[in-house]
């Protein structure tokens, strides 16, 4: 099936990344790529740096040293704002939803960045808030149909079970029409048939909309059976890059993390 | 109406769909919830588009006598696409959704399948499975694109291409399609429906247009179906109940056929499309009655108390109201009152105020299930038939309403019992034959043209057909007593906590059941009890929960008691079964109707540890994910007795 998706160019690289806090060392020297249209997996035992890397990658963290490289723009931190309008989203490992909220009323607050109508246009309904708002709930819509959420359209995510709600999480990133998606354990806390579930919505996400996909995932199979190449990481080093298979036999791999097991 | 006219003239299915969308173009045919707008398709729409079907069906070489395959969930692409292959003297195969590739690989093999039409990714990945075993599967034709962009397999094409074909094809051979349809003979196959299979393999029944029309026509004037009337589609088109009702009254009549948004939606689809007409098995009455009761437990007090009052109300005379018959006037103002208070809220809740009538069959409904329905209000009622017949046997005519009863023979139906009290029946909609079975079809019809229907029957004095049991399945205690195992399993049934039951006592010298509990009541019953459980095997291995099913199976057994000769089968030892019963595992039908022959042969250690007096028996059991792995579930089971009570001789009632 991977054989009909083009994988393209190099759409971003970080270059030896090092993230400090106080005295701890969460990153050193990190150096990857990200290539357009690709399932790129960030593995590595709990501690290892993955979320600290997703977070420089989006612009939560600053490092202390290092440059990332987004689509040929060299720079030393990315902004969160920045990020977001340049086509990056992302999911959260502890679901960050408003909780009150309908999921469509959640997801609809993914079309934020799209909206260019003024507060008074928005206030009357009137010009562009009218025309944008029934835009936006069209594409919103595809997205419901795309994750199979319409039983739950009008359902409060307080009342949704958990695997759901990381579906409305993936959907509401969705909404922003990213290239480039960052999911933070999207399949943690699930049971094997959300898990499977959760992976056909990835990979189809990636088919259909060749969104770039950079994931954390624990999961070795999840990740052995849908990431085109994987990073590892341990203790905040990059101990392994490279295919699925490579990694699997790469010995410092099995040491820190599949030997674990 | 020119909706009967309609019914006159035209003799096949195509030729009814023509004559609507040159009648009637603008009025709305089909349609479906999608992007949560419900889209529609006119006449004049739908027509065109099962001609471009039709014609990109013909330019691949599908030709007259040729069976096409349709799998999905209701869709109207699909309900098109019997009506494509019909244009062209072809015969729609529709096949269960749900089934794993491994039991589609029987019907697609039996019916010779080449051409098959499906909803999305995961038919055409079974169809895809299958075809490693059976390479006459040409084309696979796919509705929904969704994942299937990279899939390169030979004779994979989407619904939108095909009609593109169909266009050029059109162009390039005027007149061919309507010369097709009117090749058409109203006596040719138009539809092949799957048995269930209770028994052994599935047979293919063959039903003609003209079977399935006169059923139709029958059920329309029967209940005055006109035009305007909608239904919502959401049973598997596979089913002969959904073939009659959103497929040949859908083109006899004319009226609207809505298709739910997802399997998941069709409660909230029922209540924003408010149907006039309505098709149930007594499962989905069950579930919605179920649903109702757990919210009102949980509602305050005041609500509480309005619901039971009125619900009283509407015990004592809202069924005679229905049925005109005379009623006081305090409780004519009462009702009215709770009208507006209860009944009609609750009605407008569960998509249910517009109803003129709703049918439920395929199963034994609860007296109490079905007096709560009319008590409200809604024109419930029961109907016979089977997939030989159209479903299309006997119908309940307004006013003359019994609960255990199916009513009378539909117009144009003869129906007769045999001597064994086996029912017979003969009509227009019996079956053709079975597929290439000619053994079975010499079997079940006999020389005077009346097919078997393999169930047991009694007329009351008013020449209403009461169904008992299969025919095959009244067996014999050793005692030689009468055992008719359905029909203590439907009494049981009827008790929310009792979601399936499966009785033994054939040549034994007692009566012994299984049971499944239901986990939606059952657990309910269990948290307002502070029982903590943590899920089904637990829950049904409760004292408790085997002191409450222990009640229930006492109630039937004093209830037995009453019956003269089945006051012998009384249940002497039950047990609760670790697992709910699956068609998965092979111990349903699809239609999920229990095998009970498989599940006394899997079982075998239990009914053994039943009828040996034990107290404990361990069981270790294989059971069969969806996506076709297995595992196994492993359980001691407790075995308990029930109470017996001596037999009473009631007055004739």
């Amino acid at each position: 099936m991977t054989d009909a998706r083009k994988i393209g160019d190099v759409i971003l690289k970080v270059d030896n990344i090092s993230l400090r806090f106080g005295g701890v060392k969460a990153l050193t020297d990190i150096s990857f790529d990200v290539r357009e249209h690709e399932i790129r997996a960030i593995i590595g035992p709990n501690g290892a740096g993955k979320s600290s890397m997703l977070n420089v990658i989006n612009g939560v963290y600053t490092p202390q040293e290092g440059t990332i490289t987004f689509h040929g723009e060299v720079r030393q931190d990315m902004d969160t704002h920045q990020a977001a309008e340049n086509g990056i989203a992302r999911t959260f490992q502890n679901i960050a939803l408003f909780t009150g909220m309908t999921v469509l009323d959640n997801i609809m607050t993914g079309r934020n960045l799209k909206i260019k109508s003024t507060f008074i246009e928005q206030a009357f309904w009137f010009g562009r808030a009218r025309r944008e708002e029934i835009e936006n709930r069209k594409k919103v819509e595809e997205i419901i149909d795309f994750l199979q959420l319409q039983s739950v359209r009008k359902t409060p995510v307080a009342r949704l079970p958990y695997g759901i709600k990381k579906r409305v999480e993936l959907a509401r990133a969705l909404a922003a029409e990213p290239t480039m998606l960052l999911l933070d354990e999207p399949m943690a806390g699930m049971n094997v048939e959300e898990k499977q579930d959760m992976c056909r919505f990835v990979l189809d996400t990636n088919d259909q909309f060749g969104t770039t996909i950079v994931l954390i995932e624990h999961d070795m199979g999840v990740v052995m059976d849908i990431s085109d190449r994987v990073v590892v990481l341990d203790y905040g080093k990059k101990i392994g890059d490279g295919t699925p298979n490579e990694v699997r036999n790469n010995p410092d791999v099995i040491k820190a993390y599949l030997g674990a097991h | 109406m020119s909706a009967t006219s309609a019914s006159v003239t035209a003799d096949t299915f195509p030729r009814l769909l023509r004559q609507h969308a040159s009648q009637r173009p603008d009025a709305p045919a089909l349609r479906e919830k999608y992007l949560g707008i419900w889209q529609t398709w006119s006449w004049r729409e739908t027509a065109a588009e099962v001609r471009a079907m039709a014609l990109g069906l013909a330019a691949l070489g599908f030709k007259r006598g040729d069976n096409l395959a349709i799998i999905g969930d209701n869709r109207p692409q699909l309900y098109m696409a019997f009506a494509a292959a019909q244009s062209l003297g072809g015969v729609a195969v529709p096949m269960y959704q749900d089934a794993v590739a491994v039991e589609m690989t029987f019907v697609l093999e039996n019916a010779a399948i080449r051409f098959a039409i499906v909803e999305d990714q995961e038919q055409v990945d079974k169809l895809l499975e299958a075809r490693d075993t059976l390479p006459q599967i040409e084309h696979i034709i796919f509705a929904d694109p969704r994942g299937l962009r990279n899939y390169n397999a030979p004779g994979l094409m989407s619904l939108e291409a095909l009609r593109a074909k169909g266009d050029a094809f059109d162009a390039a051979n005027p007149g061919f399609f309507d010369a097709e349809v009117a090749r058409g003979q109203a006596n040719d196959v138009s539809v092949m429906l799957y048995t269930s299979g209770t028994t052994g393999k599935p047979k293919g029944v063959c039903q003609t247009h003209h079977a399935f029309i006169t059923a139709a026509q029958g059920g329309v004037q029967f209940d005055h179906l006109v035009g305007t009337d909608n239904v919502l589609s959401y049973l598997p088109m596979a089913w002969v109940g959904d073939h009659l009702f959103s497929y040949a009254q859908f083109l006899v009549a004319g009226f609207t056929v809505n298709c739910p948004e997802s399997a998941e939606t069709v409660m909230t689809d029922l209540r924003e499309i408010g149907p006039t007409y309505y098709f149930a098995p007594p499962r989905v009455f069950e579930s919605v009655l179920t649903n109702v009761t757990i919210r009102m437990e949980d509602a305050s007090r005041l609500k509480r108390w309005l619901y039971d009052g009125f619900m009283a109300v509407a015990k004592r005379c809202g069924a005679d109201m229905l049925d005109g018959r005379p009623v006081g006037t305090r409780d004519k103002l009462l009702y009215a009152l709770g009208n507006v208070l209860v009944y009609g809220p609750l009605k407008n809740t569960l998509g249910m105020s517009r109803i003129r009538v709703a049918y439920t069959a395929g199963a034994a409904i609860g007296p109490d299930l079905f007096r709560f329905y009319r008590s409200i209000g809604i024109n419930l009622k029961q109907l016979y038939g089977s997939t030989e017949t159209c479903a299309y046997v006997c119908l309940q005519p307004d006013g003359q309403i019994k609960f255990d009863s199916v009513g009378t023979a539909a117009p144009g139906v003869e129906v007769k019992l045999a001597d064994n009290g086996e029912v017979m029946v003969r009509g227009a909609m019996v079956l053709k034959e079975y597929y290439k079975r000619p053994d079975a079809t010499a079997e079940s019809i006999d020389a005077n043209g009346y097919f078997h229907t393999g169930d047991a029957g009694v007329f009351d004095s008013e020449g209403h057909l009461r169904i008992i049991d299969r025919a095959k399945d009244v067996g014999h205690l050793s005692t030689g007593a009468m055992f008719a195992p359905n029909y203590i399993e439907n009494k049981l049934k009827f008790f929310s906590h009792i979601k399936e039951a499966v009785c033994f006592g054939h040549d034994k010298d007692n009566v012994t059941a299984f049971i499944n509990i239901d986990l939606t009541a059952v657990g309910n019953w269990a948290e307002r009890r502070n029982l903590v459980y943590s899920g089904y095997i637990d829950l049904a291995g409760k004292d408790e929960v085997y002191a409450l099913i222990k009640e229930c199976v006492e109630s039937v057994n004093a209830e037995l008691a009453t019956e003269g000769e089945l006051s012998h089968s009384q249940i002497a030892r039950f047990l609760i079964l670790h697992k709910e019963l699956d068609p998965d595992d092979d111990e349903m039908t699809r239609t999920r109707k229990v095998r009970r022959g498989f599940v006394a042969e899997k079982y075998g250690v239990l009914l053994d540890g039943l009828y040996g007096g034990k107290t404990v028996q361990h069981i270790d059991t294989k059971v069969k994910f969806e996506d076709g792995r297995s595992g196994s579930i492993a359980a001691n089971l407790k075995l308990s007795d029930a109470k017996r009570f001596p037999a009473v001789t009631k007055a004739a009632a």
